[in-house]
């Protein structure tokens, strides 16, 4: 029941996202389309890229990223056009400057955290002595007698 | 009248969950075990209440009682009475009374099979989960009550959204809730433990087969998801890092580190806190998915119920559980002692290093998912955090995983000692940089990724494979031992092993994927990877409740036929919505998928055609590790009693031995 809803709108009207008739006859532009698509949200679908979405918005985006290539732009620049005329809620892959930063750190701060405590705390453990732990009670070691008496 | 049956045993169920939650704790605190032995009977009677709503709403959608607003909404006299049934839990109301009767029935095993837990402890147990209970009873009666009427009924409903009327999506909630739900059960115990102060090796081995069981039916609920988004559609995605499937892998990832740190509770008696801390979060993130699918704060245009209250009302449930269970957790702090000594390279820490990437790679999707939210209220920023960024952030995090998953896995506990085990690991490590390097020298100038993959999945395959064997020991003999070997190894072989082959997969898909798009004429053909497709012909048909554009596909591989392939396009007038089916020629090493699309000006039709290499590998290596959690689960020595503290009740004990 969780995956099912958000796809109930984005694919409401499933079916063939990049047309025949919008492909390019140039397969290396072609391929930096689909590639640039793929990383640019369809800003009337939840979570889809235009590359997968069949909404009429999207097929306006991908026809416009096509052009711009046709007419010489470089794939940045291509993004760059987009995201000046749809605001930066259009990249799937957030930027990493300001405080996107957090964002892209907080893994590998998280890990290097986790790491630390874990070394702290088994060299703590490496380095208790063994018998304080396991030391018998004094019970344990009159029965303990007992039974090597035998 | 059925209905009303069912709404009044709702209410009574929540009067006994009440009763269960205040009278076994005061029982257990005052050490009264006439008001202890109370959580048993009212768990029962719990579970039963529960399930005779459910039985009535169930009964209203098989009977199309459009008195009901539920049924009105989400059903129809034509659909298939399958999906009549399934259409119970196709909505939030009803899904929400099926997440409860979970939760009574996780309750009810405990009552049941849970002899051999000390009273005190099974008493507190029951009612933590009667907590659960009452805080969801709640929820369901005063914000999302299904057993609403009409006051004039219409002659028909409104179907239930084509695209669950699926199998694949129809059983797929079921799995995702028991395995949310069992979670509950993990919190409970941990809770129990810290009232009780004691969280020793026996806490370990009870709460072990409840977070092995969540753990496994969460696996194939996410896998049947994930089969699902697949086939259905249209063009073979299988993963798409959205918040609701994220609210379901967080506590999988959770699930997973819980159910290897519980080993270390119950075999040294160490990382105790953490289990225990585990335990409570991983409970946390059930709810945390619950809000996020039915709060609508992510997911703002189509949630399942974009309904504020009940938003904020989950909201208070999950803050109330929290807060509640860490500050139990740091005020008893001094009873997670930890006993084992162990050194730095021992299976402990190995273990430890499991944790701590599954955890981190869990906040990692949790940060991603939140961050949208969190980068609006803060920073005013509207931005998105999609696909690219959790393939960036996340994969390196399983790629460690997978690197060290092997060796990890042949540690002895306490010392270890790296030679002998890298000596007999050295064999798997060649072949897999072989595979790898194969797989690179085939590819041409593109990612890394595949052969990354190819690499990391013989390696894990291979080690499991070692792994067993060197369980074996010397001499002669091996192989008979290898078939006594307990449960618990073979199902930690095998599903280590299903996570590399399903690692194989995603990166195979990811890396190799073939796709074709174009306008195709009856009679002509296209070709994708060596393979040829032509279409034979187009045509309309009915079904029960939509119709249907089937195209007839031949598919053949230099010359040779393969089979017929009938993709279709279907629409569902009553909901007004076109699904497509995509077709599917499932093969061991690749899967070809073909899908129809519009009809063109010129009398052709929009073809999509995919060549997906080792796409059922992503689902065989899911099937894999659900097996080896029940392989694991199956182990003999969680069904005998833990032999710490046994409970002096002989009459029930005697009724249980003869079943062994």
């Amino acid at each position: 029941m969780k995956r099912l809803i958000l796809i109930l709108c984005l694919f409401a009207s499933p079916v063939l996202a990049v047309q025949p008739d919008e492909i390019l006859d140039d397969p290396v532009l072609e391929e930096r389309a689909r590639d640039i698509s793929g990383g640019l949200r369809c800003l009337v679908c939840r979570n889809e890229s235009i590359d997968e979405s069949n909404a009429d918005l999207a097929r306006d985006m991908r026809l416009l990223v096509r052009e711009r290539l046709v007419e010489g732009d470089s794939n940045a620049e291509a993004i760059d056009f987009i995201v000046d005329r749809y605001g930066e809620y259009v990249l799937l892959n957030p930027t990493t400057g300001g405080s996107n930063l957090l964002l892209w750190l907080a893994g590998p701060v998280m890990l290097g955290a986790g790491v630390l405590m874990a070394g702290i705390y088994l060299r703590g453990r490496a380095g208790t002595p063994e018998e304080d732990v396991t030391r018998l009670t004094e019970a344990e070691e009159h029965r303990l007698r007992d039974i090597l008496k035998d | 009248m059925v209905t009303e049956l069912g709404h009044f045993a709702l209410i009574l169920a929540f009067l006994t969950a009440l009763v269960q939650a205040v009278i076994p704790l005061v029982g257990a605190h005052r050490r009264w075990p006439g008001w202890m032995a109370v959580a048993e009977p009212a768990a029962t009677v719990q579970f039963v209440l529960t399930a005779i709503a459910f039985a009535a709403l169930t009964w209203a959608f098989v009977t199309s009682d459009f008195s009901l607003r539920l049924v009105t909404l989400n059903s129809h006299t034509d659909k298939p009475m399958l999906y009549k049934i399934t259409g119970v839990w196709g909505n939030h109301e009803g899904s929400m009374l099926l997440w409860v009767l979970i939760v009574t029935l996780f309750g009810g095993a405990v009552a049941w099979f849970g002899a051999n837990l000390p009273p005190s402890l099974r008493a507190r147990v029951l009612s933590v989960q009667a907590m659960i209970g009452v805080a969801f009873f709640a929820f369901i009666l005063f914000t999302s009550n299904p057993f609403l009427r009409m006051g004039s009924p219409p002659f028909n409903g409104q179907d239930l959204n084509p695209l669950l009327q699926d199998p694949g999506l129809a059983f797929h909630p079921p799995f995702l809730y028991l395995g949310y739900v069992g979670l509950s059960m993990t919190f409970s115990f941990a809770v129990a433990a810290l009232i009780e102060g004691r969280v020793d090796a026996a806490w370990g081995r009870w709460v072990r087969p409840y977070t092995l069981a969540s753990w496994i039916f969460l696996t194939i609920g996410i896998g049947l998801g994930s089969w699902w988004a697949y086939y259905e559609l249209g063009w073979g995605g299988f993963w798409f890092w959205d918040p609701v499937e994220n609210a379901s892998f967080m506590p999988w990832l959770i699930a997973a580190a819980l159910l290897h740190s519980a080993i270390v509770v119950e075999k040294r008696e160490s990382l105790k806190s953490w289990t225990i801390l585990l335990a409570i979060i991983a409970f946390g993130f059930s709810m945390v998915g619950a809000f996020i699918t039915r709060s609508g704060v992510l997911t703002s245009v189509h949630a399942f119920a974009t309904d504020p209250e009940r938003g904020v009302f989950l909201l208070a449930i999950l803050a109330v559980f929290m807060i509640g269970a860490l500050t139990l957790f740091a005020l008893r702090a001094n009873v997670m002692q930890a006993r084992g000594v162990f050194g730095m390279a021992s299976r402990e820490s190995a273990l430890v290093l499991n944790n701590i990437l599954l955890a981190v790679a869990c906040f990692v999707v949790f940060i991603g998912t939140m961050w949208p939210l969190l980068a609006e209220m803060v920073f005013d920023r509207k931005l998105t955090v999609g696909a690219p960024f959790f393939n960036a952030a996340f994969t390196p995090f399983m790629v460690l995983l997978g690197l060290a998953l092997p060796v990890g896995a042949m540690m002895p506990w306490k010392r270890a000692k790296f030679t002998p085990i890298l000596r007999k690991l050295t064999p798997i490590f060649v072949l897999a940089l072989a595979i790898g390097a194969l797989a690179w020298a085939m590819q041409t100038g593109r990612s890394a990724l595949g052969p990354m993959g190819l690499f990391l999945a013989a390696w894990l395959i291979g080690g499991a494979m070692v792994d067993i064997w060197s369980r074996t020991g010397r001499g002669s003999g091996r192989l008979s031992r290898l078939a006594r070997l307990p449960g618990a190894d073979w199902g930690k072989a095998v599903a280590h092993g299903g996570l590399g082959v399903t690692m194989a997969g995603i990166a195979a898909m990811m890396a190799w994927e073939q796709e074709d798009i174009r306008v195709l004429q009856t009679g002509g053909s296209t070709e994708v990877a060596g393979y040829t497709l032509r279409l034979d012909d187009v045509r309309r048909e009915e079904g029960p409740n939509y119709m249907a554009t089937v195209a007839d596909f031949t598919l053949s591989r230099n010359g040779q036929e393969i089979a017929k392939m009938q993709p279709e396009k279907r629409n569902y007038p009553v909901a007004q919505m076109p699904t497509t089916e995509a077709a599917l020629n499932n093969g061991l090493l690749r899967d070809i998928y073909v899908v129809i699309g519009d009809p063109q000006n010129n009398g052709g039709w929009a073809v999509r055609t995919y060549y997906k290499p080792l796409a059922n590998w992503i689902w065989g290596g899911t099937i894999l590790m659900a097996i080896g959690g029940a392989l694991s689960l199956s182990d003999r020595r969680y069904r005998v009693a833990a032999g710490a503290r046994k409970t002096p009740q002989p009459s029930q004990g005697a009724e249980e031995v003869p079943a062994e």
